[in-house]
């Protein structure tokens, strides 16, 4: 694996969590509990859909093999897609949204963090951009959890069990394997088993706050990010985001 | 040479630009919001650059639209627009005028305090968040306690 193909690898991983979560969330789009939510929905996932598009030009641009991340995002199979299996999860129900967008986004805001002091300048001015719309995802998926955990007996009996469903996708977030190895000889990120305590240390604080209690199984699934073993739920979330380019094939508007 | 291109100054184009509104809040203009990062002659073309609010934001193409065809108004046909991301806008180069405008808008301008100041309509300072998003990415929702009255505030990042 030379130099290129592993920051295009590395790349494709950071725009599919981003664009499988972003098209996640906007299934909520008419759907949300109060008018309130749904706007909030529908905007974190447009900022999703963007750094999308940046990730996604960069790993086009990397690849040099004259796609474009139009063609990433709507022309690959299941099997190609690198995002982490936790942003592929279904909604469930508001709370297990919510639960999901705070896990990833506790994540997203440390990895963004490091990734800011890139050796490589289009890294570092993509995650410095994004950067400042996750501190925020950040500040309102954390509010959410805590107010549904530690609110009615119902809501948090269904935010455990939300994070029992889902805490065992957040280990292959900190998962390194040759493409990491790669991108941090590089300079280019981090080791992402070092980014494990700062996720903790917000987790613990948000989720203790929440009144909820982290599963102490260390049980996790794996094969997202390196494609090897995605979930049945990946290919029906293609089928609908893919099915105007594949029924249309370079339809435009 | 038979035939000066002729030239405007940056200076002029800037001043041409102010009167290039934001789509969505039109009483500012895009040189208010800050997103026109620089305008330079490259030989015969005129090269803007232009850096997104959020990365997200719709508006961003239309921008890209109305500032071409505000310059080809005024008879510059050779213009590239370039999408610059770094360094990554910030509401601190809003400026002064655009500030007020907003304001008188009904919009509460973008405060270091992560709140508005003070109610848009009444001036009132006893305000409630409803929502940490509205109308278009770059907005919350706010209320006054006082008049009563919800209101947009322009987030500060």
């Amino acid at each position: 694996m030379t130099r290129d193909e592993a920051l295009f690898e590395y790349l494709l991983r950071l725009g599919d969590n981003t664009l499988i979560l972003g098209h996640r969330v906007s299934e909520w789009c008419g759907h949300a509990p109060v008018l309130e939510e749904d706007i909030a929905l529908a905007n974190t996932a447009l900022d999703m859909i963007g750094q999308t598009q940046m990730w996604l030009g960069l790993a086009a641009e990397v690849e040099g093999k004259g796609r474009d991340a139009d063609k990433l995002a709507f022309l690959r199979d299941a099997w190609d897609f690198r995002n982490l299996l936790l942003v592929e999860m279904p909604n469930g129900d508001f709370g297990q949204t919510l639960m999901r967008q705070f896990l990833f986004d506790a994540f997203h805001s440390v990895l963004l963090g490091r990734l800011m002091t890139s050796s490589d300048e289009r890294v570092a001015a993509i995650a410095a951009k994004a950067s400042k719309e996750v501190t925020y995802h950040l500040e309102r998926s954390a509010d959410t959890v805590v107010g549904l955990g530690d609110g009615t007996e119902e809501s948090h009996a269904r935010m455990q069990a939300a994070l029992d469903y889902l805490w065992p996708y957040v280990g292959e977030m900190f998962r390194a394997d040759d493409v990491d190895t790669e991108m941090v000889a590089a300079g280019i990120a981090p080791d992402p088993s070092t980014l494990r305590a700062e996720f903790d240390d917000i987790a613990t604080r948000v989720l203790s706050q929440a009144t909820l209690e982290i599963p102490t199984s260390s049980f996790g699934h794996k094969g997202g990010k390196d494609g090897s073993f995605h979930t049945e739920h990946l290919g029906h979330l293609l089928s609908t985001m893919q099915w105007l380019q594949r029924a249309y094939p370079g339809c435009e508007w | 040479m038979t035939e000066a291109i002729h030239k405007p100054s940056e200076a002029a184009i800037w001043q041409w630009l102010d009167a290039v509104p934001d789509p969505e809040i039109p009483v500012i203009s895009v040189v208010d919001l800050g997103i026109v990062r620089g305008v330079q002659w490259q030989g015969d073309t005129l090269e803007i650059a232009v850096t997104p609010t959020y990365s997200g934001c719709p508006a961003t193409s239309i921008i890209s639209m109305d500032i071409e065809t505000a310059l080809r108004d005024r008879g510059i046909d050779k213009i590239t627009i370039k999408q610059q991301i770094a360094p990554a806008w910030t509401t601190d180069w809003l400026t002064k005028k655009g500030r007020a405008e907003m304001e008188k808008f009904g919009i509460a301008p973008p405060s270091p305090a992560q709140g508005p100041e003070r109610c848009p309509h009444c001036g009132g300072t006893d305000l409630e968040r409803l929502s940490q998003f509205g109308s278009t990415p770059c907005k919350a929702q706010w209320r006054c306690k006082g008049c009563l009255e919800p209101f947009d505030y322009f987030k500060c990042i």
